[in-house]
């Protein structure tokens, strides 16, 4: 019901001027016909009524759209990438200094990682038959769209290192095939982390420097955590190691993480979140350090470490997915951060 | 729809943040028309929902819940698949500006003005709130009610079409940003990627879907329908250069005449997002409103975040081959374990 007309250049026909007006402006400050009211209450509009900025919401609504993402198809993609990537790294080590068992085991479990991250990311998809349009373009600026093509490459070669280690075929194509996984796997491991940060989600985005490390340590751990489980004691040194490694490094970068979150970090530490995440510290450090004192010795000891890394690395990323999603779906959590932020470069313009 | 034959890779040419003056210019499209835009001017919208339901019925938008919210008159309650363009309503105990809610009628003749028939002159014809508010501990009374249509932003760096994997949303030779349901394969990425909480999947169809800014109707020379729709002019639609002059004369205006705290947001193409397509004149702060008070998109740290991600994998490459060199070679030990 506009008056003007729109054409392609632009509006012809516009009046400005014409827009109500509101309060005193009606009138220009004076009301006609009235004479001034009485006792000096009336002058309060003077003042700016702008009250001092706290936090406020619409009616309590999520300022974002939370993830429409299923927790068990995108965490256990989360989980999934990792073990399949950090596994390949690990099975080229041991294929490289002679653990066969280990090796062929780590492969085979990589595969299998990666068929089933797959799965969950095609199962989550609202058209899954449409997944191949994630190959449609390259995109750097989604790491969507640079995670499949990254395993677009991975998916071949870890499927051929375990072709040729099973088949006892072409072995310097099998040898080529394990390297090039092993090269492509931290990049599987470590993507998931861009991911979930390159979202306005303030759990994931606000921790984008300690994610990847978080995402990387939670990985290795679980392949440590496969290695010893699946490999004989004679073996399964370095998946000690890398199982200590890997859980050092996740629980010192989510500590990071958590001191630099503020606010946010409260989505760590409480509800389902939080206990998923104490759940995962305690097993991996249980894990971890059952592994170092009795993997050598005993192989059921060496077996249950594993898995309680490979149920440490799960809980870690249900809990971060957890934490994104409370991060979401509460206003305070988005609200708060941007004042600060707002209230800070106002700090700083005034004293700069 | 015209103008879907460019090639949506081109947007990775795209600065990733700060003010970019030609968003059309810049995603490939050459001789492009101006810019266009909303400037919704909140200080006069009436809460009609013209614009809800006119963005429903051009686009076809289908239902989006029937529900008996509680919240004031809003039971939208928010953007969404099914829902482009959602009117707030926000009941404030705090005068309009200078006007009086409990104003005082004992000098009027009412019997006077009856005789002048019905109608009320226009001159003397005033805005005043329905019910006034219970005074507050200062003994004031005063009753406001926002209303405000909020509706996709077209963000000058639009995270959703960032992180789109397959090129589904792209941006339009008007420099706004389009969702083409022909190649979206429902990832969702979109949805937590947008810092005003905008676009979403649909269950229905499993697409994700939001405003075209009626990509349709501009094509062939027509304003948006809820811009059309508007009876009060709340929703102004044309070239963004010109809704930014106007909205700044706007303010200065409603600063003249009392309304201190109206302000501009998302007219800035400094802010975090480059300046949105579609900005708002407020009356209060934007998280009032249910919108984020300094939204930055997230693909401003993308390099960044790329950069932690690569020493992260770079410390699980060098962490395992340093584990391996220390244990050495199966059977042949070299003692260098601690
Ligand atoms: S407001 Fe959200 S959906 Fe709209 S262009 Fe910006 S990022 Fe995309
Ligand atoms: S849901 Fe569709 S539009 Fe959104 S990011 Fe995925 S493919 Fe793109």
């Amino acid at each position: 019901m506009s008056e003007s007309e729109v054409t392609r250049d632009g509006i012809r026909g516009a009046r400005p001027g014409r827009h109500a007006l509101v309060g005193k402006g009606m009138w220009n400050g004076e009301r006609p016909g009235r004479k001034a009211r009485k006792g000096g209450k009336g002058r309060k509009g003077d003042q700016p009524m702008v009250p001092r900025a706290e936090f406020t919401s619409y009616y309590g609504r999520p300022v974002l759209n939370p993830p429409t993402w299923h927790p068990r198809d995108i965490a256990g993609y989360f989980f999934l990438g990792g073990l399949a990537g950090a596994g390949s790294v690990l099975a080229a080590g041991a294929e490289l200094t002679g653990r066969p068992v280990m090796a062929r085991a780590l492969k085979v479990s990589s595969l299998a990682a990666l068929t089933g991250s797959a799965a969950a990311l095609i199962n989550d998809l609202g058209r899954p038959g449409r997944f191949a349009n994630m190959l449609r373009v390259f995109k750097p600026t989604s790491p969507m769209s640079v995670g499949s093509w990254v395993l677009a490459a991975y998916g071949p070669m870890a499927g051929a290192a375990v072709a040729s280690d099973l088949a006892g075929r072409l072995p310097r194509t099998g040898r080529a095939a394990t390297v090039a996984a092993a090269l492509l796997g931290p990049a599987v491991a470590s993507y998931t982390a861009v991911l979930a940060a390159d979202t306005a989600v303030p759990a994931w985005h606000d921790g984008y420097r300690e994610l990847p490390f978080v995402f990387v340590g939670s990985a290795a751990a679980a392949a440590g955590g496969m290695a010893l489980l699946a490999s004989p004691v004679a073996e399964n040194a370095p998946a000690r190691g890398v199982a200590l490694l890997g859980t050092a490094v996740e629980t010192a970068a989510a500590k990071a993480m958590e001191r630099r979150l503020g606010v946010v970090a409260e989505t760590y530490r409480e509800g389902r979140a939080g206990r998923l995440m104490r759940t995962a510290e305690a097993l991996s450090a249980a894990g971890a350090l059952g592994g170092a004192l009795l993997g050598r010795r005993s192989r059921t000891a060496a077996a249950v470490s594993g898995a309680a890394l490979l149920a440490a690395s799960a809980c870690t990323r249900f809990g971060v997915f957890y934490a994104g999603m409370r991060s979401a779906e509460d206003p305070k959590y988005t609200v708060l951060p941007q004042r600060e932020r707002l209230e800070a470069r106002r700090e700083g313009s005034r004293d700069g | 729809m015209t103008g879907a034959s460019e090639r949506p890779s081109l947007i990775g040419r795209n600065l990733l943040a700060g003010a970019e003056p030609d968003v059309a210019g810049d995603a490939g499209h050459e001789g492009h028309p101006p810019r266009v835009g909303f400037f919704t001017d909140t200080s006069v919208c009436i809460g009609c929902k013209a614009c809800e339901v006119a963005c429903k019925e051009w686009n076809a938008v289908p239902e989006d819940g029937l529900d008996f919210t509680g919240m004031s008159f809003d039971n939208s309650q928010g953007l969404g698949a099914s829902t482009w363009r959602h009117v707030a309503f926000i009941e404030q105990s705090k005068p309009l500006g200078r006007a009086e809610a409990a104003v005082d009628h004992s000098d009027v003749d009412v019997l006077a003005l009856a005789s002048r028939g019905s109608g009320t002159p226009v001159e003397e014809a005033a805005i005043t709130p329905t019910s006034p508010a219970s005074p507050s501990p200062d003994g004031q009374t005063g009753l406001r009610w926002l209303m405000a249509s909020d509706v996709c932003k077209h963000c000058t760096h639009a995270a959703c079409l960032d992180v789109c994997p397959t090129g589904a949303l792209f941006r339009t030779e008007f420099g706004t940003v389009v969702v083409q349901d022909d190649i979206c394969n429902g990832c969702g990425y979109c949805v937590p990627a947008c810092p005003y909480g905008v676009i979403d999947v649909r269950p229905e169809d499993g697409g994700a879907h939001k405003c075209t800014l009626c990509y349709d109707r501009l094509g062939a020379g027509q304003e948006p329908a809820c811009a059309k729709a508007c009876p009060t002019d709340s929703i102004q639609f044309g070239p963004l250069d010109e809704l930014r002059e106007r909205a700044a004369a706007r303010v200065e205006e409603l600063h003249r005449v009392g309304v201190e705290d109206a302000r501009l947001y998302g007219h800035d193409p400094e802010d975090g997002v480059g300046g949105d397509g579609a900005f708002f004149l407020l009356l209060d702060e934007p998280e009032v409103y249910g919108l984020p008070p300094d939204p930055v998109v997230t693909t401003r740290d993308l390099p960044s975040m790329w950069r932690h991600a690569g020493a992260a994998a770079l410390t699980l490459l060098g962490g395992v081959a340093a584990v391996f060199a220390a244990q050495g070679v199966s059977g042949r030990r070299t003692g260098r374990r601690r």
